[in-house]
């Protein structure tokens, strides 16, 4: 009986897969932005990988007039914000009167950062994502309120950040003291949640490239976050994107800011080394 | 897994089936009311208008479209299908040497696109695309 | 004022005498479409930018009405003929009364 089942499971997914061959797998569109800024969307994959040869960004995956918003900043609604965020750059806020700026001078001067996190803070004694770092920043240097974790003015300060590093590769440690977290992390991406029983990798490990229902699935990397959502038309933060995920297998999710979406987080960026920094990115 | 992913693949295709009967007819009458008050009885054509707009939209909140309308003096553009049909009346100035314009727009569903143009001797061309528009699984 | 309107143009700063150019143009703005309900069931009412018009020394490029099925954000992409030096005028109309201006200046060797 069991076997039965199974093999008419087989014989549908062949036969829908059949049925999509046009949207099978990533496509072979080249990524420049902006006519200057190449990116790579397509790499051998890390050698941590044990089920994926190849790594794709997620832009690989969406259709000609999608990927087209990300191939030039005007038309890139994602810099609204962007702009936004450097507007904030040089606006002195909390108790110290400082800004950003005050520190850092020109956002351009932490280029690369985008690119190696989350990463090992050894004064804290914790891995970082970039969010918690910019909330380090404001508390304890600038004397400000942190922001919200997944609110706009987060998401447009991380997408500033990350505009300035497009182009680098991902590269984020893994090992040393930053190996804990990550082995948690991949621990997560491989557990089945919610009453769906779905782990990370059923949908972005084993079956990319294929539709689930209307939608065709990427490999979930995250080099191109914060991304612009047609759907929701704002920036959209990794771990605003995770609870969708973890929600959408019909589980409690973990809360943004959380140690498992941190792991998570890592992990998964983990994944995408050798991939461009993207964010901010365009999808559907 | 089998059973979860044979479930969410057979949901797809009929889905997919659905989106690909198209276009609702009843929808399609509102437009054409819009038209009349515009044209007022006066024969409409075809001509070098060109609708451009995605045969598949992965979200229906931006869609990207061009109207492309040599020799128009007015373009004015429907979506069939959403619950009202208008979506922008372009004039071109005379410093327009194209009478082009490329925007983004919002389709509540798989529906036309429909654009008429009034050429500047007065005529009428209408040109229209079809645009799927996706429910998306975890996207939509 | 509606809150975070802010307008973006891109226009090439010269051009030779007639030519042909390309005009990219981008408002932040919701464009609330009034057929939305807020949590509670009401209705969230329309709010949108209704009329974008551009004009270069005094004479008309393109003149557009807009509709709520326009996405947020809205965007144009047009072509402009450059007769002389001068300067293109960008004007966006608020359904709350506002009106946001910007222009560019374009050098006509």
């Amino acid at each position: 009986m069991k076997r039965a089942k199974t093999y008419a499971g087989t014989l549908t997914v062949v036969a829908a897969m059949a049925a999509t061959t046009a949207f099978a797998d990533a496509d072979d569109d080249q990524l420049v932005v902006n006519g200057e800024i190449e990116m790579v969307t397509e790499a051998a994959a890390p050698e941590h990988l044990e089920y994926v040869d190849t790594v794709y960004s997620g832009w690989r995956f969406r259709s000609d007039e999608t990927q087209a918003f990300q191939m030039d900043d005007f038309d890139n609604p994602a810099m609204i914000f962007v702009e936004k965020a450097s507007e904030d750059w040089n606006k002195p806020e909390g108790t110290e009167g400082k800004a950003c700026a005050s520190c850092h001078e020109d956002v351009e001067n932490l280029k690369g950062v985008r690119a190696v996190y989350p990463k090992w803070n050894e004064s804290a004694g914790e891995v970082r994502t970039l969010e918690m770092q910019i909330n380090d920043c404001r508390e304890n240097q600038m004397g400000a309120e942190p922001l919200k974790y997944t609110g706009g003015d987060m998401a447009a300060m991380v997408g500033l950040l990350s505009s300035v590093s497009r182009g680098m590769p991902i590269s984020v440690a893994i090992d040393g003291p930053a190996q804990e977290t990550w082995e948690q992390g991949k621990e997560i991406y491989y557990t089945r949640y919610g009453q769906l029983e779905l782990s990370c990798a059923n949908c972005h490990e084993d079956n990319y490239g294929n539709m689930i229902r209307a939608d065709h699935l990427s490999q979930g990397q995250i080099n191109g976050f914060p991304t612009y959502r047609l759907k929701n038309t704002k920036l959209n933060s990794v771990h605003a994107r995770f609870k969708g995920c973890v929600r959408d297998t019909r589980a409690h999710t973990f809360k943004p800011g959380s140690p498992e979406f941190i792991a998570l987080e890592l992990y998964v960026a983990s994944r995408g080394n050798g991939l461009s920094v993207e964010g901010p990115s365009v999808r559907n | 897994m089998q059973l979860t992913r044979r479930d969410l693949l057979v949901m797809g295709s009929v889905g997919m089936g659905l989106t690909a009967l198209g276009v609702s007819p009843a929808m399609a009458s509102l437009t054409d009311d819009e038209i009349a008050k515009i044209t007022e009885g006066a024969e409409v054509g075809t001509g070098d208008l060109v609708v451009t707009a995605p045969e598949i939209a992965e979200n229906g909140n931006t869609v990207p479209i061009e109207v492309s309308a040599p020799g128009a003096a007015m373009v004015v553009i429907f979506a069939d299908g959403n619950p009202t049909p208008a979506v922008a009346t372009v004039n071109f100035g005379p410093l327009n040497p194209t009478r082009a314009a490329s925007t983004r727009i919002r389709l509540a569903k798989t529906q036309n696109v429909v654009a008429l143009a009034q050429m500047e001797d007065g005529s009428f061309q209408k040109a229209m695309a079809n645009v799927k528009v996706t429910i998306g699984g975890c996207g939509g | 004022m509606a809150s975070g309107v802010k307008p973006r143009v891109k226009v090439p700063k010269t051009a030779a005498a007639g030519d042909e150019i390309t005009i990219k143009t981008l408002i932040s703005h919701k464009m609330e479409s009034g057929q939305r309900k807020d949590g509670d069931g009401n209705l969230i009412p329309r709010s949108i930018i209704n009329r974008f018009v551009v004009d270069f020394n005094g004479q008309n490029v393109i003149d557009v009405t807009l509709e709520p099925a326009i996405s947020t954000n809205p965007y144009f992409q047009f072509d402009a003929t450059v007769p002389e030096s001068g300067e293109f005028k960008f004007t966006w109309y608020d359904d709350d009364g506002d009106v946001y201006e910007t222009a560019k200046q374009i050098a006509v060797s």
